[in-house]
C-alpha cells in the first residue's frame, strides 16, 4: 500500500500532462471548422450588409445601379417559420405531454415515440418532396403555406422529443406530492409538471425554430422563391436559405455578394434564437 | 400462541381475532383484511390483517424489503402511480372499500394525506405550496386562504419561522423545514389520516425531534400511520406498532401487531423480540 501523500511517479506525471495537452489541442482543432465558417461568412457578408439589403427587393440580375436587398426573403423566412411554429409547437408539445404523462410505456406510446424518432431522422429533402405531393400538387401552386407545412413536419419531432425529455426531467416525487394532496392528473400535469418544465419546453421550441430557419431542402419544393414581396400565403415566397442556394451559384457577382450577406443574416437570426433559448433555460 | 403468519388462509378468522390488540377503545379508521400485494408476478406482501385506530399513532417497523412502504402506499392508493402494483384483499376507510370501482381517488387522497421519505415541496413559494391542496378543492377568498395557510403552517409548527418569508421559494428552506412544509401542505386539506413514509430518515436529529413533537401534537386532530426504520422513534411516538418481516420466500408478512408497549417489552413472536432487541434487520 503506497502512502497517500507520496508524489506521483514521474512517468504518471508525464502521462497526465501529455493527455491533458493532447485533449486541449484536439479541442482547438475541433473548433477550427466553426471558427473558419464564422470568419468567412462575416468577412464576406459584412461588407455587403447595409440598410438597403435589409429593406429592398433583390435587384434584377445584371443591374448594378439599383438598390439590391433581400427584405422579402427575411419576411418569407419569418412568415414560414411562424406558420411552422403555429402548427408544430402545439402538436409537438401535446404529443410530448401525452408520451411523458399519460402514455408512458404503453404499447401505443412506445410506437408513437418510435415513429417520432424515425421522423426526426427523416432527410429534409424527403419532407420537402412529401409536402410538394400533398400541398403543392393538389393546389397547383408553390406557396408559403406549403413551405410552412414542410418546416412544421421537420420541427414536430424535434419539439416532441425535446419537450418529452424536459417533462421527464421533472422528478416523479413532485407528481406524487401533488397526487397525494388529492389533485387529479390534469391539475398535476398543468400546475406542477408543465410549470416546472416550462423553460425546457420553451428552449426546445426555440431550438426547433432556429433549426427550421436555416432549412433549404423543404422549401425548394414548396415555397420555391420569389423576386417580389410576399403578397399571399398562397403564393410562392422568398426565403433566406433558398436565396443563398440560388444566388451563391449565380454567375453575377452582385448576387454572390447578396448570398454572403444573406448567410450572415441567417447566422445572426440563428445565433439570436440560440442565445434566447440559453437565456430562457438559465431561468430557474 | 399465535398461528404462524404464513399459515394457511383457512385460519384467517382465528388470526384476525388473535391479532387484534387488546384494547380497541376506538373505532378503526382503516380496516385491513387479508391484503396481499403484487408487483407484476412478484408477491411483495401477503395476508395482512390490521385495524388502524382513530386518533392514535400506528408505527410500522421491520427490516428493509419487508413491504412496510408498499403497505403504507396501499392505504391512499398512491403506489399505483409508481409501479404496476396489484392489491388483493379488503381495505376499508371508515367502512368504505377503497378499491370500489366508483371511488374518487382524489377525494380518497384528500382524506388520507401522505408525507414522503424525502421532503418534496413544489418549486413555488411557501404560501403557494400550502395553498396548492386547498386550491385543488376550494375557491377561497384571499383572506380566507391566508387564514387557512397560516393555520396549516401553525399546525406544522413552521409559522414562526416562515411568517416573514411566505413568498420565498419552498426549496430555499432547510431539509427539516421543508418536511414540516410538506406536513403543513398535507394538513391544509384537512385529512382524516396522515401517512408518513420514514419522514425523518433524510433529516438531522434536531429536525427529527421537531417532527416527533409535531406528531405528538397532531394526533389530537388526526390518525397517523408512520413507517420508520428507527425503533426508538416507533417506541417514542406510537401507541400501536406493527412489525413486518419477510418469510423464507422473501414475501413480506405482518408478523405482529399490538400495543407499542407490548411489542417492545413482551412481544409474542420470537422474531419480533429479536428485531426489537436489535438482533437482526
Amino acid at each position: 500500500m503506497r502512502d497517500a501523500f507520496a508524489p506521483l511517479a514521474p512517468s504518471k506525471k508525464l502521462f497526465n500532462w501529455s493527455m491533458g495537452t493532447l485533449g486541449f489541442f484536439l479541442s482547438v482543432v475541433a473548433l477550427i471548422p466553426l471558427v473558419a465558417i464564422f470568419w468567412s461568412i462575416v468577412s464576406k457578408g459584412l461588407p455587403h450588409l447595409s440598410l438597403d439589403t435589409l429593406t429592398q427587393l433583390p435587384a434584377p440580375a445584371g443591374l448594378t445601379d439599383v438598390p439590391n436587398g433581400f427584405a422579402n426573403a427575411i419576411i418569407g423566412t419569418v412568415a414560414m417559420v411562424a406558420i411552422a411554429a403555429m402548427i408544430s409547437l402545439p402538436l409537438g408539445i401535446l404529443t410530448a405531454i401525452y408520451l411523458s404523462e399519460f402514455g408512458k410505456q404503453s404499447a401505443f406510446a412506445s410506437w408513437v415515440r418510435f415513429m417520432v424518432t424515425i421522423l426526426s431522422a427523416a432527410p429534409s429533402i424527403v419532407i420537402g418532396v412529401f409536402a410538394y405531393a400533398v400541398i403543392v400538387l393538389p393546389f397547383q401552386s408553390f406557396s408559403a403555406i406549403a413551405g410552412g407545412f414542410a418546416l412544421s413536419i421537420l420541427m414536430l419531432p424535434l419539439v416532441a422529443l425535446a419537450t418529452e425529455e424536459s417533462l421527464k426531467s421533472v422528478p416523479n416525487s413532485q407528481r406524487m406530492a401533488s397526487a397525494a394532496l388529492g389533485a387529479g392528473y390534469a391539475r398535476t400535469t398543468l400546475r406542477i409538471v408543465i410549470a416546472r418544465a416550462l423553460p425546457g419546453i420553451i428552449t426546445s421550441g426555440l431550438l426547433a425554430i432556429a433549426r427550421a430557419s436555416g432549412e433549404t431542402a423543404p422549401l425548394i419544393f414548396t415555397a420555391l422563391f420569389s423576386q417580389g414581396w410576399l403578397e399571399s400565403f398562397f403564393g410562392p415566397s422568398a426565403s433566406l436559405s433558398v436565396l443563398i442556394y440560388n444566388y451563391a451559384s449565380s454567375p453575377f457577382s452582385e448576387q454572390n455578394d447578396l448570398a454572403w450577406a444573406a448567410a450572415l443574416m441567417l447566422l445572426i437570426i440563428v445565433l439570436i434564437t440560440n442565445l434566447l433559448s440559453r437565456w430562457v433555460a438559465s431561468k430557474r | 400462541m399465535l398461528p404462524s403468519p404464513h399459515s394457511s388462509s383457512s385460519s384467517s378468522e382465528e388470526k384476525l381475532a388473535t391479532m387484534e390488540p387488546q384494547s380497541p377503545s376506538t373505532l378503526p379508521v382503516f380496516h385491513i383484511e387479508n391484503v396481499s400485494c403484487f408487483y407484476g408476478r412478484h408477491k411483495a406482501l401477503e395476508g395482512v390483517y390490521m385495524d388502524i385506530y382513530e386518533g392514535k399513532v400506528t408505527a410500522i417497523i421491520g427490516p428493509s424489503g419487508c413491504g412496510k412502504s408498499t403497505f403504507l402506499k396501499i392505504l391512499n392508493r398512491i403506489g399505483e402511480m409508481e409501479s404496476n402494483v396489484r392489491v388483493d384483499g379488503k381495505v376499508q376507510l371508515l367502512g368504505k372499500n377503497i378499491f370500489a370501482r366508483d371511488i374518487n381517488l382524489n377525494l380518497l387522497r384528500r382524506q388520507v394525506g401522505m408525507i414522503f421519505q424525502h421532503p418534496n415541496p413544489f418549486a413555488m413559494s411557501i404560501y403557494d405550496n400550502v395553498a396548492y391542496g386547498i386550491r385543488t378543492f376550494h375557491r377561497l377568498s384571499r383572506p380566507a386562504l391566508d387564514e387557512a395557510v397560516e393555520s396549516a403552517l401553525r399546525s406544522a409548527a413552521l409559522w414562526d419561522e416562515v411568517k416573514d418569508s411566505l413568498h420565498q421559494s419552498g426549496l430555499a428552506l432547510s431539509g427539516g423545514q421543508q418536511q414540516r412544509l410538506c406536513i403543513a401542505r398535507a394538513l391544509a386539506v384537512k385529512p382524516k389520516v396522515l401517512l408518513m413514509d420514514e419522514p425523518c430518515s433524510a433529516l438531522d436529529p434536531i429536525a427529527t425531534l421537531k417532527i416527533e413533537e409535531l406528531i405528538q401534537g397532531l394526533k389530537q386532530q388526526l390518525t397517523i400511520v408512520i413507517v420508520t426504520h428507527n425503533m426508538q422513534q416507533a417506541a417514542r411516538v406510537s401507541e400501536y406498532t406493527a412489525f413486518f418481516s419477510t418469510d423464507e420466500r422473501r414475501i413480506g408478512q405482518l408478523v405482529e401487531f399490538d400495543l407499542t408497549q407490548k411489542i417492545f417489552t413482551e412481544a409474542e413472536q420470537p422474531s419480533t423480540r429479536d428485531y426489537v432487541a436489535g438482533r437482526f434487520g
